[in-house]
């Protein structure tokens, strides 16, 4: 269940991610010239001269990046080594595998190589079969233990749930609770709250579980637990299961059966309709939308108890939102929705596209003129509104007409503040209980 | 699956047999590269000899999915060997198909770029010397192409995934039932006896 599929938390998330990987990334390459000398040196020494070691130890160094350290002290033998064994024998043939790169010739297996033949060796190929060893020895490091130690788990399964979505989600919820024509319950806000977030995160969870090798080829999904394999499959499910579980019964027996049946609902819409749609056709983005819908009207009917009308147009007005956002957000990802086999109409349909996005920010309009019609909020809301909502219509409009990166870039941008203040702007001006219907301003 | 290892991964299965004494072996994990149509280099990575876990690789330069070396426990249950080459079997068929998708991306993409710069009578490289592209809604005619001509093989791969998918963590569950069973099961008979 979802706000919206995609969100900019969730961006954010990603960059900072790819941002500690850079970080470590660095770090391995600064600390490899030490590992490279260190490996010629347990080389078989009839095989490699000190003129062999300094020739290489030469080039490595003026060849290489800059910023390594130009000071390469070869390492004491360790008392480990992963990657070479001890007996001798074995060391030998080691370094058929782990030489491999440099010139063939000049690591023959006969006991006298000569000096001539050490001299004759081409400086660039050498070079060349320095650098991919580096390359080799630091894609050695990128290897990592898939063991799950307890520190870690909490952040992990923070970003398998996608705790960022899960909140906005919750928020949207609480907002449908505010809104709705009933007294304040604070027990009941608090299990409609929890609840809903276990339901959001079982049903984020299961999600990743089935995206693995598709999120792996989208720079924006890189690097997710599951793709990352800092977690099972197995333990992926059953995460999202001792969510699921809870999260519904809580909602079904701590707040009412309908609240509970709409979170089971979305669940099974989000999951097993909006993820496997997204790889058959363009009306993913539709079901996506309902999904997105739906929290906001659980908080309705938990504080009410019944779907009338205010939770209807409160989930149409989440609906109609859906649009600019995730198709502005869709326009610049369709090189990787392509690649990856993903049936949206950002590439199938442009137009559709855009023609959908313009025509829901102009349903937002009418939606907050309906809603004091509604007895949702005062006449003031829509007059207040306005400016926002002509706002979004005039960038929609904008990337309707110019269908290029730029204006889709801003209406995205522009979605991202718009629905909270939205959602502000109508707490602001919730029609009180005991007050006029219909037609009577505020007094 | 020994039979069709080529000869060069064997030298270095030896290696790892002998590096580790703990019985760890080096599944080939690179079934690509004896297929040209899908090729990545073979890792020669070997875990540390204590280590009892699987290792998890960087993304394939081709694929872009994170090789994973499976670890052989010395005590394997036939279930336990049944997930692994499972896991051992879907994780080729999946670096061959996404290798493969890429590289038919990119391929068909550098075309259609040659092609629509022909057209325009623009060189690939610019005066300046730069490649010359095609702006971002020049190229939106060909993925909207690539994605229509591939959706059926999507379909398949879909379909497959999921089967795959459920199968490895179903069989996951059934080994973790598994060893919970036999962790308990001696307990219960020294408190019987």
């Amino acid at each position: 269940m979802a706000a919206s599929p995609h969100t900019l938390s969730s961006r954010l998330l990603t960059g900072w991610g790819g941002g500690c990987i850079w970080y470590l990334e660095r770090r391995a390459m600064r600390e490899s010239p030490c590992r490279f000398l260190h490996l010629l040196r347990n080389v078989n020494q009839q095989w490699v001269t000190f003129q062999h070691v300094n020739f290489l130890r030469r080039m490595y160094v003026t060849q290489l990046n800059r910023s390594l350290k130009q000071q390469i002290k070869p390492k004491p033998e360790p008392a480990e080594s992963p990657f070479l064994a001890k007996t001798s024998l074995d060391e030998a043939k080691a370094e058929i595998c782990e030489m491999r790169p440099l010139v063939p010739s000049s690591l023959s297996l006969s006991r006298k190589p000569s000096e001539k033949a050490l001299i004759e060796l081409e400086p660039t190929s050498v070079t060349e079969g320095s650098i991919a060893l580096e390359k080799e020895m630091k894609e050695e490091k990128q290897w990592k233990e898939m063991k799950l130690r307890a520190d870690d788990l909490p952040g992990i399964l923070a970003r398998l749930s996608k705790i960022k979505l899960t909140a906005l989600v919750v928020s949207t919820t609480s907002a449908g609770f505010a809104l709705a024509p009933a007294p304040f319950d604070w027990s009941c806000f608090l299990l409609t709250f929890v609840g809903t977030g276990l339901a959001s995160c079982a049903a984020n969870s299961i999600n990743q579980f089935f995206e693995v090798p598709f999120d792996s080829n989208m720079n924006r999904t890189k690097n997710r637990p599951l793709v990352r394999g800092q977690i099972s499959p197995l333990l992926a499910v059953s995460f999202a299961t001792c969510c699921a579980v809870p999260g519904v019964a809580l909602l079904t027996w701590g707040v009412n059966p309908l609240t509970g049946a709409l979170g089971l609902f979305n669940i099974f819409l989000y999951t097993c309709c909006y993820t496997p749609l997204k790889r058959v056709s363009i009306a993913n983005t539709w079901v996506g939308a309902v999904v997105g819908a739906i929290p906001p009207v659980m908080g309705w009917t938990a504080a009410t108890g019944s779907l009338d009308a205010g939770a209807c147009l409160l989930g149409g007005i989440l609906y109609s939102w859906q649009f600019p956002h995730f198709n502005a957000l869709s326009w610049g990802l369709r090189e990787d929705y392509s690649r990856g086999g993903y049936c949206m109409m950002s590439v199938t349909h442009p137009a559709l596209c855009r023609r959908v996005a313009l025509r829901h920010c102009l349903a937002l309009l009418a939606m907050c003129a309906a809603a004091p019609a509604l007895d949702v909020t005062t006449w003031t809301f829509p007059v207040i509104a306005l400016p926002i909502n002509l706002y979004i219509s005039y960038l929609g409009f904008r990337f309707y007409r110019d269908a290029d990166r730029k204006s889709s870039r801003k209406l995205f941008f522009c979605s991202l503040w718009h629905l909270p203040l939205l959602l502000l702007l109508m707490l602001t001006c919730k029609r009180r209980a005991g007050e006029e219907g219909t037609g009577a301003p505020q007094s | 699956m020994a039979a069709r290892r080529p000869a060069r991964s064997l030298v270095v299965t030896a290696l790892c047999r002998a590096f580790s004494g703990r019985g760890c072996q080096l599944a080939p994990e690179r079934g690509a590269e004896r297929r040209d149509a899908a090729p990545s280099r073979v890792s020669r990575f070997c875990p540390p000899r204590k280590s009892h876990h699987d290792w998890i690789g960087p993304p394939d330069k081709y694929s872009n999915l994170r090789p994973i070396h499976f670890y052989i426990p010395e005590n394997e249950s036939p279930l336990e060997q049944k997930l692994r080459e499972l896991r051992q079997e879907t994780q080729e068929w999946n670096q061959q198909f996404w290798a493969d998708q890429n590289l038919t991306f990119h391929k068909e993409k550098e075309e259609f770029v040659r092609s629509r710069l022909k057209a325009k009578g623009l060189d690939l490289r610019a005066a300046s010397g730069q490649k010359a592209t095609l702006n971002a809604e020049e190229m939106a005619d060909f993925y909207k192409e690539f994605l229509s001509k591939n959706f059926q093989k999507h379909m398949y791969y879909n379909r497959d995934w999921y089967k795959r998918n459920f199968a490895i963590t179903f069989f996951m569950g059934k080994v973790a039932l598994e060893r919970i069973w036999n962790k308990l099961r001696p307990k219960q008979k020294t408190t019987s006896s």
